[in-house]
């Protein structure tokens, strides 16, 4: 508790990377979230929680600046979230490439740095070079020149979040990296992430389905349920209170030893995320 | 002058020798390399965004281009160009989505045919003008169409070369590099633009039925042997030139088409390259 307390005063301390006031996103029609307050400071691991179709993807959009709020203000780096921002590394959802996307991995990285500029670009060995360190940053060296397509999907996801840092950024936004992968896999995943967070001081926003992967490396929650918002430290924000407030309904967490959660309704609970049950029999 | 007495040479020197004595040969062998190498580069992109489809399609608009200009006496090349392109912007403009849409492109391009048949059956020389438009007659090629060949496609390669790596990018990683602040719909726009305006001249050789064989066959042999962009285009472009070159050559010797032999060519090499990855 006290190493907790020391660290949240330690935050307080950094400027705000993310702040949301107020927020209300979707269409005019049809509000998919609204009324959310959150800030998040540099270099904190933020996971983005919630069912699906619960409008995770949609809070990228507005950061990336590819979509406006509905109501409301949001900030990044300060300023009105703009398209095209260099700060931000983006790795969308996505869980296959192609089999015929026969290209090799480095130059997905490269093209990363270089696909905005004009020309064909022959003599760009400074940006090859800058492109191998991303994939050594992420350990993946040894897939520079293999085949996009051959590629398990937790060697995918490095290779994705070379291409996401390759350009240094301040923020990275990870769309369901975890989604796909085993457990063991997935754990790898986050403790690459948690490296990376902590080495560049990058602020990350992560969206998955399940928290227990992430839940020991975590600043911060977003949990998206329900058309509203809740926002905190794991522990503010996973606890039954908050969350049969967030639910509109009866919800329990549970805890284990090792300090994952299950989160369990009463009386059925109809947005369950769809991986919970199973990471319950496995926890079990 | 399919009747040649004439055999076909071992001696490659020799046999070139005789044939560009004839000036229709010599059109043929400028007006393929140039398209070999356009429909080599251009195909890669193709196969990079799965745009076959979308190639098949610009063809068979251009079909009725070409019949309509046929018909009211315009080079049928420029009624290609027009249709093709015309037809390759309305389905960029649409979106991005549009060019994944099979059964849209699907109606539009029968519609296409249908009145390119009523253009032909207009014109009173229909049968040949039709032959040549759907399978390819690049014997017939004159000097003037060499170099309206030869200009369209120095446009298309230094329009192609500048837009190089944003549409390798776009292609390969639509959504992040729309994040980086991309045009990933113009981009998709200049490069539909691009491919309808190859097809189009590389009708001239392998016809709209045979398109295939040049703008999607070499490319996608190529994507087969290599994982790098440049070397993939390189190989795409040799085997179109291979393709071409032998095409004619035979051509020059055996009374059949010269489309049929580039077909077979870049197949069987298709074909070869496959069996060799599958045994591997």
């Amino acid at each position: 508790m006290i190493i907790m307390n020391t660290k949240v005063i330690k935050t307080d301390m950094r400027e705000d990377v993310v702040k949301a006031k107020n927020l209300t996103v979707g269409y005019k029609d049809k509000k998919i979230w609204q009324s959310a307050n959150f800030e998040v400071k540099r270099g904190e691991f933020v996971a983005v929680i919630g069912p699906n179709g619960a409008g995770k993807t949609t809070m990228f959009r507005m950061l990336l600046g590819l979509q406006e709020p509905v109501s409301g203000d949001l900030k990044v780096f300060g300023e009105p979230p703009m398209r095209g921002n260099q700060r931000i590394g983006y790795v969308p959802q996505r869980h296959t490439i192609d089999n015929e996307t026969n290209i090799e991995c480095i130059e997905l990285v490269h093209l990363a740095i270089s696909g905005h500029k004009w020309g064909i670009g022959l003599t760009s060995s400074k940006e090859k070079e800058l492109a191998y360190k991303a994939l050594k940053d992420v350990g993946a060296a040894e897939l520079a020149h293999k085949s996009l397509a051959s590629l398990s999907g937790g060697e995918l996801q490095r290779i994705f979040l070379a291409e996401a840092l390759v350009s240094n950024p301040e923020m990275l936004l990870l769309d369901e990296p975890l989604s796909n992968l085993d457990i063991k896999r997935a754990s790898d995943l986050v403790s690459l992430i948690d490296s990376v967070v902590q080495s560049r001081k990058v602020t990350t926003f992560l969206v998955a389905h399940d928290i227990n992967p992430l839940i020991q490396f975590l600043d911060k929650v977003i949990y998206i349920a329900n058309g509203k918002v809740a926002t905190g430290t794991p522990k503010e924000v996973l606890t039954s209170k908050k969350l049969s407030e967030l639910y509109g309904t009866h919800v329990e967490v549970l805890h284990d030893s090792m300090g994952h959660i299950l989160i369990h309704s009463v009386y059925g609970m109809n947005e369950q995320p769809p991986d919970e049950e199973e990471h319950h029999d496995v926890e079990r | 002058m399919r009747r040649n007495t004439m055999m076909l040479s071992v001696n490659l020197l020799a046999a070139f020798h005789s044939i560009f004595q004839y000036q229709f040969m010599q059109h043929a062998f400028e007006a393929g390399t140039i398209i070999a190498i356009v429909a080599g580069i251009i195909g890669y992109l193709v196969i990079l965004r799965r745009t076959s489809f979308a190639a098949h399609a610009y063809a068979e608009i251009g079909f009725a281009g070409a019949a309509g200009s046929a018909l009211i006496g315009i080079n049928p090349l420029f009624g290609l160009l027009g249709a093709s392109m015309t037809g390759g912007l309305i389905i960029a403009l649409l979106g991005k989505r549009a060019t994944n849409r099979d059964v849209e492109i699907g109606s539009v391009l029968a519609f296409a045919l249908g009145l390119g048949l009523l253009f032909i059956s207009l014109y009173t020389g229909y049968a040949t003008e039709a032959y040549s438009i759907l399978f390819g007659e690049i014997l017939g090629i004159s000097s003037y169409g060499v170099l309206i060949t030869a200009i369209v496609s120095v446009v298309i390669l230094v329009a192609a070369a500048f837009v190089y790596r944003p549409i390798l990018f776009a292609s390969l990683d639509e959504e992040v590099a729309e994040a980086k602040g991309m045009h990933t719909v113009l981009l998709g726009a200049i490069f539909m633009l691009l491919l309808a305006a190859s097809v189009s001249i590389a009708i001239q050789v392998s016809g709209v039925l045979l398109i295939f064989a040049l703008m999607v066959t070499p490319a996608a042999t190529a994507v087969r042997l290599t994982k790098k962009p440049t070397y993939a285009i390189a190989i795409s472009v040799l085997i179109a030139l291979i393709a071409t070159w032998s095409g004619l050559l035979i051509a020059f010797y055996e009374p059949y088409p010269v489309s049929f032999f580039i077909v077979s060519i870049v197949f069987g090499l298709y074909l070869l390259v496959r069996l060799i990855s599958w045994k591997r």
